[in-house]
């Protein structure tokens, strides 16, 4: 495996801000790496800034009232800087995305076929004629059965987990590099997901695509990333290789994330969900953004921001004052 | 999808039997007694017997309205008081005439109302859209019958680029066939009464349009606005389609359902509308037929008029209906 | 510890903190007065009203008198001049204090026909809705009927049935709006029987009829008002529309704004200013209601609240 990263985002910065109102730093200094074939997890809560992230990559923020800055590089081209016709190039081409509610993300008034042809179509990967027939294999490939007569359903026709399948098929369609998955899974129902979950693995596994997984669920992200970045507030709080970040997690709000996981063997035990909401935050400029739920606050935690540095369990932790003992949770390799 | 049809036009009976049952009311609300006001100066008291008997005004009131049905369902309006000739005729002869005002209208007002509403809406919150939400508020608020004379007024007598009034030239002679003016030129292979009946629709058109161009552009901006906000415009350009297909194949297909709607509804306005800017520009449709009758205190016209218009309306909401169930494809399942 | 937790509260209190619970009422008005567009309407409706009001103190001439006969020629009619500030009308009686005083008939016949039609509609909508059932089905088929006649061809009907007066037209423009509103309270009524603490209450053993005084109807009220200043814009070019078509009062001395219209078509070329002043005017206050009115359905809408 190469070990170029196929795309590299470097302190990444979204800034919304609409008239009246004070500004929102959505994202505030993002950096990660892709690389070729890898599947990346990026965990957080709602408000942590990771789906704007996936919506800059692919350049999907709307022009007013966003501010944009920092790098995308998409093998070596910067994608912030490019043209509308370039980005067409690069969308649903080499960088594809699943979202997170199949029933909205769907056109209602479009068969399904005709969603998936559309696409297959406008990059030029098969011709008018054939276009149907590799469709349907699409669908066949995405487990979706009589794969041929889907062709003409709409999509209310369809239960929620074939939908999300069918978002699947589409943005594997040209077969991209990367594929972002913005909770792929989330609006499904529980026994679906795990289905989805492993379509989607298998397929991206098969045809050694890079997948950046987006979700607010550890279970998820635990047996199927080889990479985790965990985000708070917009920033990176920790980063490691996927046993490592699970095996001892040094920042507190990972660990929070861990404890209030319901877990079925542990018999007995409370549930420990992390206190407060994501709304009792305090800007980076003034501190560490967690410290107001930290069980572990002290006054250093405020007044300047923490940098991300190496921490002694060989992942990257944003904390002044880490944990170091390893948690005794244990976790499936 | 046939079956939607049958569905939708057996729901028409209960509408339409309801539009007879106040007519009847109506009618027999008229002042001085029905036929008395139905025949007007002629009313003599022989012929107020004759209509009585052949009206059953004198009969029990069940009766009656079975009898009033059965004449309705053969569309006899009985005779008109001033023009002394069958309504329904009458009425039927000047059809044409207003459906191709109507027309010409609604072609306005889709034609640049959509448009201008898809426009407001890609650039909402700038100068250009506060302008047009202001626009279509001033468009729905001036009275028909004002703006008709203006246009009458500026375009016609002072800068002399339209004629003034009626449907053409009074000195063109065409063959009535279909009386759709535009139909019967081509015909007549008569290119010079076509462009001169374009001419004189141009004028009342925009004068009748003007109000549903207004609401047509208000809903197109509110439908197209929230459509731009939906996942599935979202997903297409993830796809990487362009912002052209986008705009056409996945926005305004679905920005399209409530402006159907809309249309439909459009319809009653410029059927009303139709009565009054036919007054000002002395068009030979129903719309001055029935403004006459209002004068003239013919109810024969009156009643025949406004439920002929009515009917039509109904008729119209249904083949909006229809066309709904076409291009969405969620409604036809049911 | 301490000193840790007051310095996060202090950090954390810079945020702006959203104002939660203020009235409905108290920020619909704050939104109102922040619109522009809002205001410009609510001003001109404030200033109709008070031209309606006191008209016999504004207008400089009796609207009836044609003293001024002797100026009027089949081929011109005087315009505005300092005598006459709008001119005269073809009957010569002075155009300005025709205009104001049709705008207290304007006014008289919007108000009385709102509040008749409102009335009867809202009547029909509340049943329709608090018992569903059968009153339902029932007020939804007419309602249907009635909505199947457009409004203008509707209101020409019963006004032709009643005849020549001004109380026909008032009755009139009244029964378009009884669909609208009763269709409007009905669906108010159902949305709010769906929501949670109707069902407990009831569950609680509270009546139906002090259950819908007291909270189902004040939620609807934001709707109807909406609905009231538009419809109230629509009865204005309606009642218009009728005096232009003939109907209205028979005596021809009394001010329509319509039938001023009707009257100034025959000098269009020679006097536009029969035509163009009280088309003018009727055009501003209906622009004013319903520039009002819409900035209102703006201001109540949940939906647009940042």
């Amino acid at each position: 495996m190469n070990n170029e990263p196929i795309l590299s985002v470097n302190d990444l910065h979204v800034t919304f801000q609409t008239r009246g109102t004070t500004a929102l730093r959505a994202v505030d200094g993002v950096s990660f790496d892709v690389h070729a074939g890898e599947t990346l997890g990026v965990v957080g809560e709602s408000g942590s800034g990771k789906s704007v992230t996936s919506l800059a990559i692919l350049g999907l923020l709307p022009k007013r009232g966003v501010t944009v800055s920092g790098s995308i590089r998409l093998d070596g081209k910067e994608l912030l800087t490019a043209s509308e016709r370039e980005m067409l190039t690069v969308r649903g081409r080499r960088i594809a995305m699943v979202f997170q509610d199949p029933m909205s993300s769907l056109n209602p008034v479009l068969t399904v076929g005709r969603q998936l042809t559309e696409v297959l179509l406008r990059h030029g990967v098969c011709t008018k004629r054939a276009a149907p027939d590799r469709a349907a294999d699409l669908l066949d490939r995405v487990g979706i059965p009589s794969a041929r007569q889907r062709l003409g359903n709409y999509p209310h026709q369809l239960s929620g987990g074939m939908r999300q399948r069918v978002m699947i098929a589409i943005a594997l369609a040209c077969e991209p590099e990367i594929l972002i998955a913005d909770e792929p899974t989330t609006a499904l129902d529980v026994t679906i997901q795990a289905q989805v979950l492993e379509l989607l693995m298998g397929l991206v596994r098969d045809s050694n695509t890079a997948m950046v997984l987006i979700t607010h669920d550890l279970g998820v992200v635990a047996g199927t990333c080889d990479r985790v970045h965990v985000m708070y507030s917009g920033r990176i709080a920790e980063s490691g290789e996927r046993h490592r970040l699970f095996a001892n997690p040094h920042h507190h709000y990972t660990r929070g994330l861990l404890a209030s996981v319901p877990r079925l063997d542990l018999v007995g035990g409370k549930l420990t969900p992390i206190p407060g909401s994501p709304r009792d935050v305090i800007d980076w400029a003034d501190g560490c953004a967690f410290a107001p739920r930290c069980p572990a606050v002290t006054e250093q935690c405020l007044g300047v921001a923490p940098e991300l540095v190496p921490a002694a369990n060989g992942c990257m932790v944003r904390c002044v004052h880490p944990a170091t003992e390893p948690v005794s949770l244990g976790v499936a390799g | 999808m046939f079956k939607f049809i049958v569905r939708r036009l057996l729901l028409l009976i209960p509408i339409l039997l309801g539009l007879s049952f106040l007519l009847f009311i109506w009618v027999r609300a008229l002042p001085g007694g029905p036929a008395t006001a139905l025949l007007g100066e002629r009313a003599t008291p022989e012929r107020v017997a004759q209509v009585n008997a052949a009206y059953g005004f004198d009969k029990p009131v069940l009766e009656q309205y079975v009898k009033y049905l059965g004449r309705i369902l053969r569309f006899e309006f009985g005779q008109s008081i001033t023009l002394r000739k069958d309504v329904t005729d009458e009425l039927l002869r000047r059809f044409p005439a207003t459906v191709e005002l109507a027309a010409a209208a609604m072609v306005f007002a889709v034609g640049l109302g959509i448009p201008l509403g898809f426009a407001a809406a890609k650039r909402e919150r700038s100068w250009v859209d506060s302008t047009a939400i202001v626009a279509s508020l001033a468009g729905v608020s001036i009275p028909v019958f004002f703006l008709a004379q203006i246009l009458k007024w500026i375009f016609a007598l002072k800068l002399n680029w339209f004629p003034t009034i009626g449907r053409l030239q009074p000195t063109r002679e065409l063959e009535h066939v279909t009386n759709f003016n535009l139909i019967d030129s081509v015909i007549a292979l008569d290119w010079g009464a076509w462009v001169d009946t374009v001419k004189h629709l141009i004028l009342p058109g925009i004068a009748l349009g003007t109000i549903p161009l207004a609401i047509v552009a208000r809903i197109t901006r509110a439908s197209v606005l929230e459509v731009l906000n939906e996942d599935y415009v979202r997903t297409a350009r993830a796809k990487g389609m362009s912002r052209r297909i986008v705009d056409r194949r996945h926005v305004l297909r679905n920005a399209l359902l409530p402006i159907v709607t809309v249309v439909g509804l459009q319809t009653g306005l410029l059927l009303s509308g139709a009565v009054l800017t036919e007054t000002v520009f002395a068009w030979g449709g129903i719309g001055q037929l029935l403004s006459g009758a209002v004068l003239d205190k013919d109810y024969p016209v009156i009643q025949g008029g406004v439920m002929f218009l009515a009917v039509v309306f109904v008729l119209v909401n249904l083949i909006v209906d229809v066309l709904y169930a076409v291009i969405d494809p969620r409604i036809r399942v049911r | 510890m301490a000193t840790v937790q007051e310095h996060l509260q202090s950090l954390m209190g810079n945020r702006v903190v959203e104002t939660a619970g203020s009235s409905l009422t108290r920020e619909t008005w704050r939104r109102l007065r922040a619109n522009r567009i809002a205001m410009v309407g609510g001003a001109v409706i404030v200033f109709f009203v008070l031209v309606a009001i006191f008209a016999p103190w504004l207008a400089p001439y009796d609207p009836r008198v044609n003293t001024w006969f002797d100026q009027i020629r089949p081929s011109s009619v005087p315009g505005p001049s300092r005598e006459h500030w709008f001119g005269l009308d073809e009957s010569g009686r002075d155009l300005l204090s025709r205009i104001i005083y049709g705008a207290r008939t304007s006014l008289v016949i919007g108000i009385v026909s709102l509040a008749i039609g409102a009335s009867i509609g809202a009547i029909f909508g509340v049943l329709a809705g608090a018992f569903g059932g059968w009153a339902d089905s029932l007020v939804m088929r007419v309602t249907d009927v009635l909505l199947s006649v457009p409004s203008l061809l509707l209101a020409l009907s019963v006004a032709a049935v009643i005849g020549q007066s001004q109380t026909a037209v008032m009755i009139a423009v009244a029964v378009p709006n009884i669909p609208l509103f009763a269709r409007l309270l009905r669906s108010s009524m159902m949305a709010e029987r769906e929501k949670d603490y109707v069902g407990a209450a009831v569950s609680v053993g509270i009546k139906r009829r002090p259950l819908v005084m007291s909270h189902i109807l004040p939620n609807s009220l934001g709707p109807m008002i909406v609905q009231g200043t538009l419809a109230l814009a629509t009865a204005v070019i309606d009642a218009a529309a009728l005096s232009f078509l003939g109907l209205g009062s028979a005596d021809p001395g009394v001010p329509e704004w319509g039938r001023m219209l009707a009257n100034a078509q025959r000098y269009l070329n020679v006097a536009p200013h029969l035509c163009l002043i009280p088309g003018f005017v009727i055009f501003i206050t209906v622009l004013g209601f319903n520039l009002f009115g819409e900035s209102l359905r703006e201001a109540l809408d949940p939906k647009l609240r940042r």
